[in-house]
């Protein structure tokens, strides 16, 4: 598939020395929901106001639809409707006139119709005439990400569209994202959440430490993710794990006490029912049961491990 | 040229100005009252004439020049710091805009404000002095000129601000005393010969000596002088700005 946007061998370091993002190499292919998925001070931001022209990279090159964000800014931005993480509004202003004023700001003809539907849409109709500074925090996101929409780009970008949004605006927010990848739009958004990701996105982008450290669909990412451990304590010592149950690939550990079995949360079954009964076959018996999940964090760690 | 976003920025900045319109135009209004009484009747009772012209009249070019300072440093670095201040200068930075545009929008509509304040000015001096003008063309041009030049000087302003404080030094610790120093309400040639040369280093020299030429033919330097350093410290800030938009200095991380 044709990518839309490509950046390449991209490092920034900033003025106070931090270096933020570390020789990142990423693809974003048309029309996908791409979720760039990592903990605090990933550089998930740094990223994002790089290619929109907010930061200024210190290495590396990008390209929007073939266009140079530097040599090309033109072109590649006009392309790009972007929501930042921070909320921030022009307060005095009503959401009528910033909205329009940003579709100016693009170089787009005056389209009254086309800001209304978008204003619909995010259910801001009835605040037209509102001035900002009068709206709750949630109403202030719809704002921004009307300014983004108002003037029809083919990439959007939300950085951390959810954050101090309820219930439902986030529905609204994902209805219109959906209505926009359908017709043909790229979305990139950024979240802390893997069930953010695993809901909206076609691919997942991990990035820790300014590193892209994984980047895959989403079903083979879930896969990764859905792995659990359910740990048997016990109630005799065993020095190694008998042959009848070799078929489901225990692991022994706690100097023999406990007994690890890890499975697919997310498989058509995950055996822990045949595990149980191969078990009581032996005449292995147990105290008592745990079962763990491998979070995020555990998962960064790992990939993070693997690298170096 | 993105002229829908020259139109964009100089609309919404030129709306914040109506917003503040009472206060924009009622303070200068008043503050010029005030020199006329201060300046005109009490002093100028005592001034008879400048070169043939009544003190009352002789410091309205001047008058209308400082205003026209202090309001174009004001009004343009207000504009651009303020969105810097607030964090919404991304869209701004992330809308296909060349930085002339950028410039145009906010630099224009700071200096419209501040050539309508000249003229409100002008029409108060009016209520108090009789007033003729010599060259209305040369006045017009001087107005425009000096207007464009420190609302670019003002924007340079607010981009190198990184507090309010510093918004303020600027027009508090440069632009008032330049001003005061600059002959608005006196002629140079009243001052002993040492200090006019030193004089000769301040721009506000030129501008109000052009200015005032311009009113009444009477000048501190030749008018050509006056024109030809406005126009070098015009091109001076525009490198400035020039430089400020190639490295994103403090615009851009
Ligand atoms: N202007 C700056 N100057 C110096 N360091 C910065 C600057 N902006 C960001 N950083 C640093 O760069 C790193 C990446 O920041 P960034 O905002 O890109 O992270 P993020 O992934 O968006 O995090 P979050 O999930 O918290 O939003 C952080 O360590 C941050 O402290
Ligand atoms: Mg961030």
């Amino acid at each position: 598939m044709q990518s839309v946007i490509s950046v390449s061998n991209l490092s920034k370091t900033y003025a106070s020395g931090f270096q933020a993002l570390k020789s990142v190499d990423l693809d974003i292919r048309r029309g996908e929901i791409f979720a760039l998925l990592g903990p605090n001070g990933a550089g998930k931001t740094t990223l994002i106001s790089i290619i929109c022209g907010i930061v200024n990279p210190s290495e590396g090159k990008v390209s929007i639809d073939g266009a140079d964000i530097i040599d090309d800014y033109r072109a590649a931005r006009s392309l790009i409707g972007l929501v930042p993480q921070e909320l921030t509004t022009d307060a005095f202003e009503t959401v009528w006139n910033t909205v329009t004023f940003s579709r100016g700001l693009f170089g787009k003809p005056k389209n009254p119709a086309h800001v209304e539907k978008v204003l619909r849409e995010l259910s801001l109709w009835d605040k037209k005439d509102s001035k900002i500074m009068t709206l709750s925090g949630g109403m202030k996101r719809r704002v921004m990400i009307a300014k983004a929409l108002s003037h029809e780009p083919q990439i959007l970008f939300l950085d951390e569209p959810t954050a101090g949004v309820d219930v439902g605006l986030r529905k609204d927010m994902w209805n219109v994202v959906r209505a926009l990848r359908a017709s043909g739009v790229t979305i990139i958004l950024t979240t802390h959440y893997i069930e953010e990701a695993e809901e909206m996105a076609d691919r997942i982008g991990v990035i820790n430490g300014g590193r892209i450290i994984l980047v895959e669909g989403k079903s083979e990412l879930m896969h990764k993710l859905g792995q659990k451990q359910l740990t048997l304590h016990l109630q005799k010592k065993l020095d190694a794990v008998p042959q009848d149950l070799a078929v489901h690939r225990l692991t022994l550990t706690n100097d023999g006490h406990d007994l690890v079995y890890s499975y697919d949360t997310q498989g058509e079954r995950t055996g822990i029912t045949a595990l149980l009964g191969d078990l009581n076959k032996a005449g292995i018996r147990f105290r008592d049961l745990e079962t763990t999940q491998s979070s995020l964090e555990d998962i960064f760690v790992g990939l993070v491990g693997q690298k170096q | 040229m993105n002229l829908r976003a020259i139109a964009a920025i100089y609309k919404f900045e030129m709306s914040r100005t109506a917003r503040t319109l009472l206060q924009s135009i009622v303070s200068p209004v008043i503050s010029t009252s005030l020199y006329f009484v201060v300046f005109g009747a009490a002093i100028g009772s005592r001034i008879s004439e400048i070169e043939g012209v009544e003190y009352g009249a002789f410091i309205v070019p001047g008058l209308i020049m400082m205003m026209l300072l202090t309001q174009s440093v004001a009004n343009a670095s207000f504009g651009i710091y303020f969105p810097r201040f607030t964090g919404t200068i991304y869209e701004i930075l992330s809308a296909p805009v060349s930085y002339i545009e950028i410039v145009i929008g906010y630099v224009g509509a700071a200096a419209t404000k501040s050539i309508i304040l000249g003229l409100i000015i002008l029409a108060t001096a009016w209520l108090f002095v009789p007033i003729r003008i010599a060259h209305p063309v040369w006045m017009v041009t001087f107005l425009v000129l000096t207007a464009v030049t420190f609302s670019l000087f003002g924007f340079i302003i607010g981009i190198w601000a990184d507090g309010f404080e510093k918004l303020q030094v600027v027009p508090l610790l440069i632009i008032t005393p330049l001003t005061f120093l600059g002959g608005s309400f006196y002629s140079i040639s009243v001052l002993p010969p040492v200090w006019q040369t030193i004089t000769l280093f301040n721009p506000v020299v030129y501008l109000v000596s052009g200015f005032r030429w311009a009113f009444f033919e009477i000048a501190d330097v030749g008018v050509g002088i006056s024109l030809a350093m406005t126009l070098a410290f015009l091109a001076a800030c525009m490198v400035a700005v020039w430089w400020i938009f190639r490295t994103g200095y403090r615009l851009k991380n």
